[in-house]
């Protein structure tokens, strides 16, 4: 296996991460970790965004990763967490292939609207779940390692950071071989003309069926994280939104590198945290300015900074 | 393309190790040790339950850390501050659920260093905050929040208490007040919000009038969603079963909304309505609501609050601030603040020394303290719940003037739970050891 400058950059910084970690205090430690956690989430709305379809609904499958792990702790003994995140991911794919045959007949704003309703289906369910807590969730606790428990506390947030970091770089790795190979690009081409392609002998369906239950896969390996990170899981989770959230950091990255997700998720919790610090009262504003500026000034995203001088070849 | 690789990758390592060294920088900054007591105060600025419950009660504790840092208050709290160190309040936001807050929460303790943190009016936060405050052995009140899951989920808590009741007391002193008030009762109905908080609510709600008032029966209940807003569906099909009770547990907007359109269509006028978060918006019903209207206050506070010197002094400085009577949240929030004072006054340090959580937790453990709501018994969840009575009252407004009248009081004995025992087995068994006045 031959790795190409961006995949060994991306390991080289998740290494820095994972030992940075050890080096910075608690809170930076959980704040990254949501944030790269959330990422995850974001990479299946840029999964989808690439090929023309905007899911206002990820919050759907960030949910099912979050309740498959915390549930499979609770009620069913599965205490391992390894085998807990590939659980939220099998329940995902299960979900996504049912929900995918349906979804991936519409587009543009149908396509969203759907998703969102399927997700707040899911939320109306949860609510109404008592034996779940309803709207209050329950607590994630007593996970392991391949039997290993890691000590309560600085213990547990290194290894569920660790943890994070690797599945992030994975993951990453992934879909920057997924988009430079030709199925990649042929998600640009659905995006752009939908029509060619299918005279190309290719299905614009099929393709897109597939992104979307592959985006589905890495979102709720990203919900799952959140929730071994957190330790709760709530219906919040599924909220339209938590999956608004999702679709302001892929607009705040935006689609030009599989970084820019990361990159965009820590952004933003850096600003909403210390928004939430110096102007408790109007944090909102600044959130909503933040997109604004990106939007007006940065329309390809953060990511546009870097590749500034790379006007006029693909993004 | 290559260079343009390399370039990109550049970027990417400068702008991480950036923002890493700008963290820790202003991490650093904000830790200073200045020996003032730093307490967390976390409760709704924004959002629907902000202006109900979130806005007064973060008033509350501005105009309370003024005051306490000039040592304003009466006995036994004129001390100086908390335990003669300064208090500095930092205030946050509630609002974006649980994952955001224990973010903030983690970073209120370890970025903040915060000495003790107050707050949380979401359950779903409570519960979600309860295990981090362990593992941060961080001293933690939750002045607000109602689920009785807080200690049943958490059974070994060291660090967490509450000075606030369990919203099952709301209920069963409700209807201890029908008991004593309208014991020939048949009728009942009820309106909840779809969620944990109502569902609960009316769970206890109609175990207690089995249990209570046996001749009674519940003829309708609905579940609109929160924050509908329009409720005429509802109040029709409440309307056409002629019930003599309207309970329910909508607070803030809802709440509001509720009373309002029953009231003009004619419903709280064939039947009573009873509303456990009543007293959050007394000062905004004026005419609205139907004289007689039965509310409650979560506990002996708002208008419910007893006339000591403690309570005289608050209502008067906080009317002062903000030229409003101190609502229930308000209170609570009051009573929070002087808990955690004290508990730093009697945890047996030095003056003007910061007990660590520890000592904190220990001295507020089983503590009887006085506060703007008489006196509070740290007697449940092992030490580390309150126990109160609860008053009901009915409302009235004539002449302008709002007040309430007939209000009864139960004792917490006879509204509370043994410990160790749910709300749910002691109402099914009959309330055994209730020791009513």
């Amino acid at each position: 296996m031959r790795l190409d400058k961006t995949e060994i950059s991306l390991g080289l910084i998740a290494l820095a991460c994972v030992l940075f970690g050890f080096v910075s205090p608690g809170w930076l430690i959980f704040l990254l970790t949501i944030a790269l956690a959330k990422a995850l989430v974001v990479q299946g709305v840029v999964m989808q965004m690439r090929s023309g379809l905007v899911s206002f609904g990820q919050g759907l499958f960030y949910c099912i990763g979050g309740y498959t792990v915390g549930m499979g702790g609770q009620f069913f003994g599965i205490h391992d967490a390894i085998a807990a995140l590939s659980l939220g991911m099998f329940v995902a794919i299960v979900v996504a292939m049912l929900l995918g045959l349906l979804l991936t007949r519409y587009r543009e704003i149908f396509f969203a609207m759907l998703s969102l309703a399927f997700s707040m289906i899911l939320f109306g369910i949860l609510v109404k779940s008592q034996e779940l807590g309803s709207t209050d969730g329950f607590n994630v606790h007593d996970w392991t390692l391949f039997g290993w428990a890691p000590e309560a506390g600085a213990g547990s947030q290194h290894t569920v950071f660790t943890m994070t970091v690797v599945s992030g770089l994975i993951v990453a790795v992934l879909i920057h071989r997924y988009t430079k190979a030709g199925i990649g690009v042929i998600c640009e081409a659905v995006r752009e003309n939908e029509v060619r392609v299918e005279y190309l002998g290719l299905s614009p369906r099929w393709l897109l069926y597939g992104n979307y239950v592959a985006a589905a896969a890495v979102s709720a390996l990203g919900g799952g994280l959140t929730a071994l990170a957190t330790g709760h899981v709530d219906p919040e989770m599924a909220y339209w939104t938590t999956s608004g959230e999702f679709v302001f950091i892929a607009l705040l990255g935006g689609l030009g590198h599989v970084a820019a997700p990361f990159i965009a998720a820590i952004v933003f919790s850096f600003v909403r945290t210390y928004a939430i610090e110096f102007v408790p009262h109007t944090w909102q504003m600044i959130l909503g300015f933040t997109l604004l500026a990106v939007i007006i000034f940065l329309p390809k995203g953060l990511w546009s900074l870097v590749s500034r001088e790379k006007t006029g070849e693909r993004a | 393309m290559k260079n343009n690789k390399s370039k990109f990758s550049k970027y990417l390592v400068s702008g991480v190790a950036a923002l890493a060294l700008a963290a820790g920088a202003a991490g650093s900054a904000s830790a200073a040790e200045n020996g003032k007591f730093r307490v967390g105060i976390v409760t709704f600025l924004s959002g629907p339950a902000a202006g109900p419950f979130g806005v007064p009660s973060a008033n509350a504790a501005k105009v309370l850390v003024e005051e306490l840092n000039k040592g304003n208050l009466p006995a036994p709290y004129d001390k100086i501050g908390i335990n003669g160190a300064e208090i500095e309040a930092v205030i946050i936001d509630e609002a974006g659920g649980a994952t955001k807050q224990v973010e903030e929460y983690r970073n209120l303790v370890q970025r903040q260093k915060v000495d003790a943190v107050i707050g949380y009016v979401s359950s779903g936060d409570c519960l979600a905050i309860a295990p981090v405050a362990e593992e941060l052995k961080t001293f933690t009140i939750a002045y607000d929040c109602g689920t009785p899951r807080l200690f049943a989920d958490n059974p070994d808590a060291q660090y967490m208490f509450r000075t606030g009741l369990d919203a099952s007391v709301d209920n069963i002193g409700a209807v201890r007040y029908l008991a004593a008030t309208r014991p020939n009762v048949t009728r009942l109905a009820g309106i909840q919000q779809n969620y944990s908080w109502g569902q609960d609510s009316w769970a206890d709600f109609t175990a207690a009038a089995s249990a209570l008032l046996p001749e009674a029966e519940v003829v309708e209940e609905q579940f609109p969603k929160i924050y509908q807003g329009q409720y005429g569906a509802e109040i029709s099909a409440l309307s056409v079963k002629r019930p003599e009770i309207v309970h329910s547990s909508f607070w803030g907007g809802d709440m509001e909304a509720l009373v309002l359109q029953a009231n003009a269509r004619g419903l709280l006028e064939d039947a009573t309505g009873l509303l456990t978060c009543g007293e959050a918006s007394f000062a905004t019903y004026k005419d609205q609501a139907p004289n007689g209207m039965i509310i409650g206050a979560r506990g002996p506070f708002g208008q419910f609050a007893p006339d000591n010197e403690l309570n005289t002094w608050f209502e008067g400085v906080y009317q002062n601030a903000y030229d409003l009577e101190p609502v229930y949240p308000a209170t609570k929030m009051a009573q929070a603040i002087l808990g955690l004072k004290y508990a730093a006054e009697n945890a047996g340090v030095a003056d003007k020394e910061i007990p660590s959580a520890e000592q904190l937790a220990a001295a507020m453990k089983g503590a009887t303290f006085e506060s703007v709501s008489g006196t509070v018994e740290m007697a449940r969840g092992n030490g580390h719940q309150a126990m109160q009575g609860i008053t009901y009252g009915e409302y009235h407004y004539e002449d302008g003037v709002a007040s309430i009248k007939n209000a009864v009081s139960f004792d917490g004995e006879c509204v509370t739970p043994p410990e160790g025992v749910a709300a749910a087995d002691w109402i099914a068994d009959g309330f055994p050891g209730a020791k009513c006045n």
